[in-house]
């Protein structure tokens, strides 16, 4: 298990593993967004902990399908699946290395442009915990999407009209947290419920990605 | 330590392509897969190795006890050739990197990226992965594709070590391995069209 996590965190920073892609686009969509709708800070202020869950969602969708993908193609996934680790493990596995290389990145990164968007001093804080609680549950999901569609020629863009509805609950209440942290409100009730949907998301999904594999692969 | 096949069929993609298939494979043996394209044989192996369910029939074999080498070799073009087969001696929970790397004659390219070797070299560097599983049985499909005429002889000798170590192999090729093998022809097993009274494939395959 270990050695999965090393080879795929090895596979990310080599060439053409696709590291610090979803970080560009996420700085990318921070720096686009004051463009489009204007530089006024209030304007800015209240919409940023949407933009910034929007974009830290967009940045994790993109690297998605080169979970499974990639193994597919040269066959190491046939081979993961008859080599003694459980398949469930694997995706598991996968899931924490694609979050180790995007999901936690955008989680520290987030704050720096929680600046650019004029996000009000008093949400930095929650904007750091509500996405470094709801990032998992993106990584673990997108995961999910992934197996679905593997083995299909040009599968990303079903599978991320598969994805994106599945990360509607984790946005609401991550950009909830933000919007309410910001403001000085209480933030118990969506915190909550955003660590209930990551919880229920690494405890489930893995049994269910790896079915979809094993059906995939048939 | 023994595979035991009894009246497999096996279907791909919902279609029966072999039946009734029975042969049994102790410690030491070899056993040649033969027969046209499209026959079956690849699908026969994944079954073999529990990639997917079979038709009918029952497959009698330990558990973890047998290592599969498909047509393409699961080889990461940016891991050098030593990190590819470390990768999967830990995943096996074994060792023997170095002794792999030596029987397949990898040792000279130990630290080149996989991405950078040549179609046989990587071919090498895929069967050198059934070395380092520490598996008995292990099942090839077309193991010899892009080998060189010495590397083929390389492989040959490797084989007959691991069935003179009482390890069994499993093999679909069409060349001659010089081995002390049994063949099995599966032309004869070819699945009978349903309306010859031959069974009907599933199609409900997520489930089936």
């Amino acid at each position: 298990m270990i050695a999965l996590l090393i080879r795929d965190l090895r596979l990310a920073v080599r060439a053409g593993g696709g590291f610090g892609l979803g970080l560009a686009f996420f700085l990318l969509v921070a720096v686009i967004v004051p463009l489009g709708v204007g530089p006024e800070p209030a304007t800015l202020a209240k919409i940023s902990p949407g933009i910034l869950w929007v974009g830290a969602l967009l940045s994790c969708l993109l690297s998605l399908d080169r979970i499974f993908a990639l193994d597919f193609e040269d066959g190491s996934l046939d081979l993961l699946a008859t080599s003694p680790m459980p398949l469930e493990g694997v995706v598991t596995v996968k899931a924490l290395a694609h979050w180790l290389v995007t999901g936690l990145p955008l989680v520290l990164v987030a704050p720096v442009l929680g600046l650019l968007l004029n996000l009000p001093g008093a949400g930095y804080a929650w904007l750091l915990a509500s996405l470094a609680l709801g990032t998992p549950a993106l990584s673990v999901i997108g995961a999910f999407g992934a197996a679905l569609t593997v083995g299909l020629k040009r599968g990303g863009l079903l599978m991320s009209l598969l994805v994106l509805p599945l990360y509607l609950p984790t946005l609401i209440f991550g950009a909830e947290v933000v919007r309410r942290g910001a403001q000085g409100l209480a933030v118990g009730t969506p915190l909550a419920l955003l660590a209930g949907i990551t919880a229920g998301s690494l405890a489930l999904l893995p049994f269910a990605a790896a079915a979809a594999i094993r059906v995939n692969l048939r | 330590m023994e595979l035991r096949i009894t009246n497999l069929a096996v279907a791909r993609a919902g279609v029966p392509v072999l039946e009734g298939v029975s042969f049994a494979l102790r410690p030491g043996q070899a056993l040649v897969l033969r027969g046209p394209n499209g026959i079956g044989k690849t699908t026969l192996l994944r079954t073999v190795a529990g990639l997917q369910p079979a038709l009918a029939g029952d497959i009698a074999v330990a558990a973890e006890s047998v290592a599969y080498a498909a047509h393409a070799d699961g080889v990461k073009a940016t891991l050098t050739v030593t990190e590819n087969l470390a990768f999967w001696a830990a995943a096996y929970g074994s060792g023997g990197v170095a002794a792999a790397m030596a029987a397949m004659d990898l040792a000279s390219l130990a630290d080149r990226r996989a991405g950078n070797l040549s179609a046989g070299q990587r071919r090498r560097l895929g069967l050198a992965r059934l070395l380092v599983t520490g598996r008995p049985i292990w099942v090839m499909d077309e193991p010899t594709i892009s080998l060189d005429a010495a590397s083929v002889q390389l492989f040959a000798g490797v084989v007959r070590a691991h069935l003179a170590d009482g390890g069994a192999a499993l093999i679909a090729t069409h060349i001659d391995l010089g081995l002390e093998a049994g063949v099995l022809d599966l032309t004869g097993h070819k699945a009978k069209p349903p309306a010859a009274g031959g069974r009907v494939g599933t199609f409900d395959e997520a489930f089936g």
